[in-house]
């Protein structure tokens, strides 16, 4: 197993900045934008962009929550792989709201699949966005892109690409690992 | 997450402390779904199960419904009383006529122990026990342990007393099994003549003196006298009965202490336990009756997890 750097933490912290940027322009001050990170690895790239617009851009009442789609995989029983249920936690009403998805890697694109049957539990919404890190381009097995992205590459197949954060693995660095 | 360790739920005896916690964990997951505006999630939208009553039930046979509509599960209901069980049809023929329509799960009550198990020998379906004679019913023990978690912050090290008709009662036996698994302490507290034989085995003590077993417990759990599992009398008469174990809201406010009172239902108000104690805050009933719907669901989840496409 061999693994490269292809986003070091400067590169990461520029466009976590960039994003934030991008997402003011859309949304302006955030009164009917909420934010759902996507459980269970979408939710740190979630709560640092809330952490930009608040801290540094200084947006007030941003709202994020987490949106957990283990029971809406459409892999369930069809993979060896166990589905661990996470939390979900979505306190403000999603109806009618633009809403922005954040998500680390967007792959096949199941996963927000999942997120878009699972979100209208809480509402309908008036319109829903896509935000990721990194879009593996190439690798779709849906009609799904981002609205934001941050940088995107090419891995094929067989290489994983592991977004690590400071709060977690103590750095804010992305890999390419060829397993 | 791992996975639960057996395929079918035929009782507590037969799983883990590691599969109840599982199960808890799935359940909070659940229990937050069912509090959305849309209750329902798709994962078992190409399972069906058939809930197979061969003795009355109302809220175990609703509660295991709803959380399977809640999972988008198919769902068929069968109950002996219009069936050809009456024409002298075999448990396992029945079974295999509903099996042959591709049931991927059952869900069944009878009156006779071991049935559950018996099944689970001779079909290939995931079974979940909903309630064997006077043997075991898991998922209502689990469903207890999991409102006296919620209520409490954890099951291991609380005393918990079973109040009643210990003799015919599955309830009070997958709760013994299930209490002891987590690591609380566990009285049983009733008529000598409704204790089983050897009860003791199970590593729980004997308190004939309610008012004693109150005043040590931190959880009471109020059992019905189950009359019609009873061929003969067992005490004198319902009043003497209500006077020596039933509580009321005086003998509560006696107590230097606020207990929990549960009762799996349905309830003999006036007889093991008076309105006012049902109906109070320190009654968690509707609790119960709420996570049960929680716990079956993380029970039909994770089980059906293990059934391979």
């Amino acid at each position: 197993m061999s693994q490269k750097v292809l986003l070091n933490a400067t590169e990461v912290h520029i466009i976590l900045n960039r994003l934030a940027c991008q997402l003011i322009e859309n949304h302006e001050d955030f009164t009917d934008t909420v934010l759902i990170g996507i459980q269970p690895r979408g939710i740190f790239l979630a709560e640092r962009i809330k952490q930009l617009l608040t801290d540094t851009y200084k947006i007030e009442n941003v709202e994020l929550g987490y949106l957990d789609i283990t029971f809406f995989r459409d892999d369930f029983r069809r993979s060896e792989k166990i589905l661990a249920a996470n939390k979900t936690q979505i306190d403000f009403v999603v109806e009618n709201k633009k809403v922005v998805f954040i998500d680390d890697v967007l792959y096949t694109g199941r996963s927000i699949n999942a997120a878009l049957t699972a979100v209208q539990s809480f509402g309908r919404p008036k319109e829903v966005e896509l935000l990721c890190l990194i879009d593996r381009r190439f690798s779709r097995h849906l009609p799904i892109q981002p609205d934001y992205r941050g940088r995107q590459v090419d891995a094929i197949n067989e290489e994983k690409v592991k977004v690590s954060w400071v709060e977690n693995e103590g750095e804010d660095t992305v890999y390419v690992i060829n397993k | 997450m791992s996975e639960l360790s057996v395929k079918h739920l035929l009782g507590i005896k037969y799983i883990t402390k590691e599969d109840i916690d599982l199960i808890f964990q799935t359940a909070d997951n659940f229990k937050e779904v069912i509090n959305r505006p849309i209750k329902k999630v798709p994962s078992l939208r190409d399972i069906t199960i058939a809930n197979l009553f061969f003795e009355n039930s109302t809220r175990t046979k609703l509660s295991f419904e709803l959380a399977e509509k809640r999972l988008s599960a198919d769902v068929i209901n069968f109950s002996a009383a219009a069936s050809s069980v009456k024409k002298g049809e075999t448990l396992i023929d029945t079974v295999n006529n509903i099996l042959s329509m591709k049931v991927d799960m059952v869900v069944m009550r009878h009156p006779n122990p071991g049935a559950g198990v018996f099944l689970s020998k001779h079909i290939n379906a995931s079974i979940v026990n909903a309630g064997d004679g006077a043997h075991e019913h898991p998922t209502q023990a689990l469903l207890d342990s999991y409102s006296i978690r919620e209520r409490l912050g954890d099951v291991g090290g609380k005393n918990v007393v079973i109040v009643g008709d210990i003799l015919h009662s599955r309830v009070a036996l997958s709760n013994i099994y299930a209490l002891k698994l987590q690591g609380a302490n566990v009285k049983v507290c009733g008529p000598k003549t409704l204790m089983p034989k050897y009860i003791e085995s199970l590593g729980v003590e004997v308190e004939l003196n309610l008012r004693k077993a109150l005043e040590w417990c931190d959880v009471a759990n109020m059992l019905r006298v189950q009359n019609e599992r009873m061929d003969i009398s067992y005490f004198p008469s319902t009043r003497e009965y209500t006077q020596q174990y039933g509580v009321d809201k005086a003998l509560l406010n006696s107590l230097d202490k606020e207990i929990v009172i549960m009762h799996p239902g349905p309830i003999n108000r006036g007889v093991e336990i008076t309105s006012d104690v049902a109906d109070s805050d320190q009654a968690i009933i509707l609790n119960q009756v709420e996570n049960g719907v929680a716990v079956r669901m993380a029970v039909l989840y994770l089980l059906a997890s293990k059934i391979k496409q």
